[in-house]
């Protein structure tokens, strides 16, 4: 049973999907992360998604809940590297993922991250 | 009838040049020739080529079916003949005469020649009538194919053109829209701003609608859709040129740009997108 690796990164945990994602992944990543975010109290969680090409309504849902329950754990979620032909997917389902950060790259995600919790805690 | 096919090709080798001058004749008397856009010099050059093609068809034997190879040659000849003359703006009914006024002549040398033969003038005229006019029709396909072939070249071009995405500053785009949005447009559009935002990066993107006449609800769900596409990929999108009827429009349509920034003019969106861009670099700095 293959899985979706969470690295930590001090307060933030990081997921890159780079493997084609199929049902029981994501939920399995569901799972994971959520516990992860309990576990290490995290602050934010940076989901890449650059390497998934291919999208349906249930990976877009996922994703749109995982960001939900990291919400309610107290974690803000950045989505990052989101392909245009999966943008344009998950518009035409009608999945416009309201209340997920999103940003073009890791590395400007991390920013946003930063920000978000900064004025969080201030 | 083809025991009898090869003395009409005979007939036509023995009167080539009486042929060619009478088809000629009758060609610039016609007012569907139009001297006007094809000169004396081109048009004699063609009908000549054409009765050569035409006479060595002739010779094959091959009367009732010019899809045969032996009629590749005349087939190809009355392909470019009729692909110019749609560039040069002929109609197709003067396209096709090209072909049609060949019959005259042609009937008339059949006259002459079967004058004692009632019987043999009529089956050679049945034959000649329907291989002219399979040629005749052949051209018409072909000048439609012509002009169809034009009208998606155009309809492309259209296309690149009307959508092009502009880099303004370093990670601002804009996108100003000229013309009708339709579904396949939006989508064009759609897909050009998402790549140039991957491949330069940009955060903003300036969709400019003061060169779109109207907007409807299809028009305003289609720019809601790029917008929502665009917010996905971690850009933003600013909305300018609204004009103050279009402002009318969309409220009495009832369409909810939701939380869609709204500036009258491009030189707004760009100053407000200039400084959220400063904004954000200096929060990378400080993070960093």
């Amino acid at each position: 049973m293959d899985r979706i690796p969470i690295l930590k990164m001090g307060e933030y945990l990081l997921v890159t999907i780079q493997v084609d994602m199929h049902d029981q992944l994501a939920l399995q990543l569901q799972e994971d992360l959520t516990e992860r975010i309990s576990r290490e109290s995290a602050a934010g969680v940076l989901i890449d998604i650059s390497s998934l090409d291919v999208v349906d309504s249930f990976i877009g849902r996922m994703i749109g809940n995982i960001a939900a329950m990291a919400r309610v754990l107290d974690a803000d979620t950045v989505v990052t590297g989101m392909r245009p032909a999966v943008a344009i997917t998950l518009v035409e389902l009608g999945l416009s993922l309201e209340g997920v950060h999103t940003a073009l790259n890791v590395e400007r995600g991390m920013a946003l991250l930063r920000e978000k919790v900064a004025a969080r805690h201030a | 009838m083809p025991s009898e096919s090869p003395r009409f090709s005979d007939l036509v080798a023995r009167h080539e040049s009486q042929l060619l001058a009478d088809w000629f004749a009758q060609q610039k008397a016609s007012r569907a020739t139009r001297l006007d856009l094809i000169g004396e010099a081109e048009l004699e050059d063609q009908s000549r080529r054409f009765l050569r093609a035409f006479r060595a068809a002739l010779e094959s034997g091959e009367l009732d079916d010019i899809s045969r190879p032996a009629w590749d040659e005349v087939r190809d000849f009355l392909q470019e003949v009729s692909r110019s003359r749609a560039m040069q703006g002929f109609r197709p009914n003067e396209t096709a005469s090209f072909v049609f006024s060949l019959k005259q002549p042609v009937f008339a040398l059949l006259r002459q020649e079967f004058a004692k033969a009632p019987e043999e003038l009529a089956a050679q005229t049945w034959t000649l009538s329907m291989l002219l006019d399979q040629l005749g029709l052949y051209t018409t396909e072909i000048y439609q194919q012509t002009r169809e072939e034009i009208i998606v070249r155009q309809q492309q071009e259209l296309l690149e053109l009307s959508t092009p995405v502009v880099q303004l500053w370093d990670r601002i785009l804009a996108l100003p829209l000229v013309g009708t949005l339709d579904s396949s447009r939006t989508q064009v559009v759609m897909e050009s701003l998402l790549e140039r935002i991957v491949s330069s990066g940009s955060e903003i993107a300036i969709i400019d609608i003061t060169g779109v006449p109207t907007v409807d609800t299809l028009v305003a769900q289609h720019l809601l859709k790029t917008i929502a596409a665009t917010r996905l990929m971690g850009a933003d999108c600013i909305i300018s040129g609204i004009r103050p009827q279009i402002a009318q429009t969309i409220v009495h349509l009832g369409v909810d740009l939701g939380t869609v920034v709204t500036k009258a003019t491009l030189a707004d969106a760009f100053a407000v997108a200039l400084k959220r861009t400063r904004d954000s670099r200096t929060h990378v700095i400080e993070g960093a």
